[in-house]
């Protein structure tokens, strides 16, 4: 092999890293802006209807249904959280500050008790127009929940358009949420 | 006050870790012998400062602590102490502290241990840890310091997830990451070989101890989490071929490579570049495995919280480790000086075909892990590469490795012949092929049939050296009783870890014939299934310190004798509000009987009842491996030679006057 060959090849795992580091950063950056979700499968649900569910009111608070969501007029955000989630704390200023902006929420209490739901909204701020308890856990089967927080975006005809699992950051909000909430509007 | 001083600790760490690459460095360059002194005590320091740091988070956790977050998210009052203790490694923040820990205890190592090294070497492997060192501090500082606080405290923590709360669990990732972390010295040495431009047989018996000692570490580790897995997940599964799994792979293939490279460097001085390559290649694939793992771009059971910011931070340190190491190996190795030549078949070169071989299923490992985060970014297509991919290509290239590994083991220096080798081994192989067609015709099984083969040939094959050099049955048997106990340790570890990679495949093999039945029991029904009465006398309820169970003892009869009373269960855990099955394994040595209660309906529990043929062994095996790799770090020729200082040429000479 000729010199030149030679320090070629030796300059092959430093390209192979390149690459390799080129492409993560990538996928992390897609990561943070909401268009890549390594946690598998999208929803089976964007752009399918609602699936039907009827949920109990929190006390003190309208609870829906999912022909409530399909008539509600405006798009809306259909937030699945519970008190005993550390990073639907960390969400609640995001939720609060959408809810500023004019954004319908609609929160669905996972899995949680009365009480504590209600103590976690003293606590933290209530940004819900309407909030559903779904103790059993039924509707998020239904929705095909992965965890909470979730958050899915429902047309004004009652279909899922996007949805997004953790918390919502300013990143997602800007990059993923606020054009669909414009196209839908 | 004291996760603030564990705080403080950890600035502190930073700042010697720098000093310790810098002083260590310049050191070596300008041959200052205090400065590279000084390079050895910033190490110790260093892992001082480390230890008292991941001792603090231990002591905020087993006091309940809830105002450092980390505890709070990730503890409970209840928690019985060992996992209040092990939880402070459970999450992502003290995990990475357990990592910094680990590499700072190499330096340290390397300053203690290594002081038969020629003095600049020594510096320079102490500076480059310490350039690591400071990186992944920085990197636990700035994001995920694990000792932040939490105010207002809340009244009691989050519980950690009920599968990490294992005494498994509790030792799998100290053990696996210092197998991790332990391959940064044998990359430390080969860096520092970069800069001095010099690689020489010295050069490869320094390297191979520390490399063994990770190797040795990181089976026992992986072995651990396979462990675990087949009885905490109660599947009945050992191996997922799951991203994190495949990530602990990687550096173990790399890393058996190496070990058998660098005695090619010891004793020919040839495959000097390739060697440099592994070594720095083995810790990189240590690293890529954590980023890939914290960064949350692998999606796989073991990922915490994704976070794409700490992953973008990782990603940059890996950059620049990785990026820096490989660019002076671009700039530097090409002029390390030509490599030996040597015959194709000798000993020598039955270790080439072995790195060939273990590289390339490094290599297809590598790409199956790799492949899906590459089709969405290139395709935006979602998919998964799974078990079949793995079986389909792994099996086939292991094949070649397991045959060529007895025979390399008895193929001379230098120059040998393969005919007489393989004669040599003839028992070996008649064994082998007689248990291959005894399983093959009895039970009609191709697949496990070969295993069976194959795991006879290692076992067997593995001594063949020693019954080599001993002359056996071909001089009178008191010489060759007299040649077996002047044999060194090295042979006896090599012969041990190979034939305990034959344990590991026979077991293996083994698996393949489990077979498993599922059936629903009112109390008081047998099942007969796999030649044993299993009696479910009825699920009863039970209580733990943070969980509910449902217990579902099993008596379990042989011919009507009893043998076992099974007690597997269903926990729910009250703060995760999560729940686990608790698999009750009763091992025979031969095979395990593992037993796994599912739903109860109707007044019936459903049983998923597994009869694991020789699945023990999978482990065993391991356990042999790693302790054949121990015992050869033991072997006094990996320290005899190394210019060593007075006293320790005079314990040498006694040690060998003593024989």
């Amino acid at each position: 092999m000729n010199p030149v060959g030679r320090r070629l090849m030796f300059l092959a795992p430093l390209a192979l890293l390149g690459i390799g580091g080129v492409g993560a950063f990538t996928l992390l950056k897609r990561m943070a802006e909401g268009d890549f979700d390594p946690r598998g499968v999208p929803s089976m649900l964007i752009d399918k209807k609602v699936p039907d569910f009827t949920l109990a009111a929190q006390s003190g608070q309208a609870g829906f249904s999912a022909a409530d969501l399909a008539g509600a007029g405006q798009p809306v955000l259909v937030n699945f959280f519970a008190s005993w989630c550390l990073p639907c704390v960390a969400e609640a200023a995001q939720l609060l500050a959408l809810k500023q902006r004019g954004v319908a929420l609609w929160g669905i209490a996972y899995k949680d008790r009365d009480e504590e739901t209600a103590r976690f909204l003293k606590q933290h701020g209530n940004p819900f127009a309407r909030i559903g308890r779904d103790a059993e856990g039924k509707a998020a089967l239904e929705f095909g929940v992965y965890g909470v927080p979730e958050t899915y975006l429902v047309d004004r005809a009652g279909i899922v358009r996007w949805r997004w699992v953790g918390a919502l950051t300013d990143v997602v909000v800007a990059r993923a949420l606020n054009p669909l909430l414009k196209q839908y509007a | 006050m004291i996760p603030e001083l564990g705080h403080f600790a950890l600035a502190l760490a930073v700042a010697l870790a720098c000093a310790q690459g810098f002083v260590a460095l310049l050191g070596a360059r300008r041959l200052d012998a205090r400065w590279m002194a000084a390079g050895g005590a910033l190490a110790l320091g260093q892992f001082i400062a480390v230890a008292l740091a991941f001792a603090a988070l231990v002591w905020s956790s087993v006091i309940d602590d809830f105002s450092v977050l980390n505890v709070a998210e990730n503890s409970h009052s209840l928690k019985p102490l060992l996992y209040k203790i092990s939880g402070a490694w459970g999450n992502h923040e003290g995990s990475i502290l357990l990592w910094c820990l680990m590499l700072a205890g190499c330096g340290a190592a390397v300053a203690g241990f290594g002081r038969g090294l020629p003095s600049a070497l020594r510096a320079r492997v102490i500076g480059v840890l310490g350039g690591c060192s400071a990186g992944f501090l920085l990197f636990t500082l700035l994001t995920s310091n694990p000792l932040m606080r939490l105010w207002p405290p809340p009244a009691d923590g989050r519980d950690m997830n009920p599968l990490l709360q294992d005494p498994g669990l509790a030792f799998h990732p100290p053990l696996l990451y210092a197998g991790y972390v332990g391959f940064a010295v044998p990359f430390a040495f080969a860096v520092a070989a970069l800069i001095e431009g010099r690689v020489d047989a010295a050069w490869g018996r320094w390297v191979r101890p520390w490399a063994l000692a990770s190797w040795s570490l990181l089976t026992g580790g992986i072995a651990l989490g396979s462990w675990w897995a087949y009885y905490e997940l109660g599947w009945g599964g050992y191996w997922f071929w799951d991203p994190v799994e495949n990530a602990s792979l990687l550096p173990w293939l790399t890393g058996t490579a190496l070990l058998h490279s660098a005695i090619v460097v010891e004793k020919r001085e040839a495959l000097k570049t390739w060697t440099i390559l592994l070594a720095i290649a083995t810790f990189s694939l240590s690293l890529t495995g954590t980023f890939l793992v914290r960064s949350g771009i692998l999606n796989s059971v073991h990922s915490f919280a994704s976070d794409p910011t700490r992953g973008v931070f990782i990603l940059g340190l890996l950059v620049i480790v990785i990026g820096g190491s490989l660019a002076l190996f671009a700039w530097r190795a090409p002029s390390l000086g030509a490599t030996g030549l040597f015959a194709p078949v000798s000993r020598e070169g039955a270790l080439v075909l072995n790195n060939i071989f273990i590289c390339s299923i490094a290599s297809v490992v590598f790409t199956g892990t790799l492949y899906p985060l590459f089709a969405e970014l290139v395709f935006g297509a979602k998919l998964s590469v799974g078990a079949p991919f793995f079986n389909a290509t792994v099996l086939p290239l292991s094949v070649p490795v397991l045959l060529a590994m007895t025979v390399g083991q008895i193929l001379p220096w230098k120059r040998a012949a393969l005919g007489p080798a393989l004669l040599r081994l003839w028992w070996a192989a008649l064994a082998a092929t007689a248990v291959g067609v005894t399983v093959a015709l009895g039970l009609r099984v191709v697949l496990p049939a070969i295993g069976f083969a194959g795991a006879v040939w290692l076992v067997l094959g593995s001594f063949g050296e020693i019954i080599e050099r001993v002359r056996l049955f071909r001089v009178p048997l008191s010489v060759s009783r007299a040649r077996l106990a002047g044999l060194s340790l090295s042979v006896w570890a090599a012969a041990i870890a190979h034939a305990g990679m034959g344990v590991t495949v026979a077991g293996i093999a083994g698996m393949a014939l489990a077979s498993e039945k599922i059936t629903a029991v009112a109390a008081g029904e047998t099942i007969a299934f796999a030649g044993y009465d299993w009696t479910m006398e009825g699920v009863r309820a039970g209580t733990g310190p943070n969980y509910n169970e449902r217990i579902a003892p099993i008596a379990v009869h042989r011919n009507g004798v009893f043998i076992v009373r099974l007690a597997p269960a269903r926990r729910a855990f009250t703060t995760q509000r999560m729940e686990t099955t608790e698999t009750s394994i009763h091992t025979t040595g031969f095979a395990d009987l593992y037993a796994v209660l599912g739903e109860e309906r109707d007044g019936k529990a459903i049983l998923r009842l597994h009869y694991n043929f020789l699945a023990p062994w999978i482990w065993i095996g391991a356990l042999i491996m790693s302790f054949g790799g121990f015992l050869s770090i033991a072997d006094r020729r990996l320290r005899v030679g190394a210019p060593a200082r007075g006293g320790k040429a005079g314990r040498t000479s006694h040690a060998v006057a003593a024989e």
